[in-house]
């Protein structure tokens, strides 16, 4: 009986995260621009990931097997936003386009790119309309 | 092969790999179609988060966990390369 529970609990977290990973394969098809799919790729996979993960640490009932999947997990829970946001970083400064139903870019006008600095002076070069939308 | 492995636990590692695969065939195109490099980097970066996927969906069928060891070097060499990637861009953009 509850083997069974065991069984069950495996096999759903186990589609569930296969699920997760499928759907950031759709993103990275489907989504318009760099940054988006950045953040279909990012998210999306290692949640799946982490679940399946999960599933396998579930089914060996084993202090040395858990210890392993629950490092991996958070390895790959701390380095996907640290590997994203270099590859997103790196994107802006190669001024890879936005897709043009972008809302806002809070670092347009206000990023040197050949110094790599950042300037605070809201409003003298920054385009008030996609800058800053919600001041009048 | 494990022989002692449940049915539903088999089933369902059976579909979780048709999804992994339909993502592998999704990533691969935007690997080859990719309008920009940070495109194809994103895609490789991926593409080791799948196969770590695999990896450790395979030790359900095989009911031996020692692939969970290539499951933990695949995630730390995938990091490494993202981070090289992302730094040989930024260093290109810096150059021109």
């Amino acid at each position: 009986m509850i083997e069974d529970l065991q069984h069950w609990t495996v096999a759903i977290l186990l589609l569930i995260g296969a699920l997760f990973i499928f759907i950031s394969g759709v993103g990275i098809v489907r989504l318009p621009d760099f940054y988006t799919r950045l953040h279909a790729a990012t998210k999306a996979s290692s949640f799946g990931s982490g679940l399946i993960l999960l599933a396998v640490a579930l089914h060996f009932v084993d202090a040395w097997t858990a210890i392993k999947c629950v490092l991996i997990i958070l390895f790959v829970f701390l380095t996907a936003p640290v590997g994203a946001h270099m590859l997103g970083r790196a994107a802006y400064f190669l001024r890879i386009p936005m897709w043009q139903g972008t809302l806002v870019d809070e670092l347009k006008g206000q990023y040197d790119l050949e110094r790599h600095t950042l300037s605070s002076d809201s409003g003298q070069d920054a385009d008030p309309e996609t800058a800053k939308p919600d001041q009048p | 092969m494990d022989p002692s492995a449940s049915f539903p636990v088999v089933m369902a590692t059976y579909v979780a790999f048709a999804f992994i695969v339909a993502a592998y065939l999704c990533c691969f195109w935007r690997l080859v179609r990719g309008p920009t490099l940070p495109d194809r980097v994103v895609a490789l970066d991926l593409i080791a988060i799948y196969t770590l996927a695999v990896c450790a969906a395979y030790t359900l069928l095989t009911g031996d966990p020692v692939f969970l060891d290539v499951a933990l070097v695949l995630a730390l060499t995938a990091f490494l390369s993202t981070v090289a990637l992302a730094l040989y861009l930024q260093r290109r953009m810096d150059k021109s």
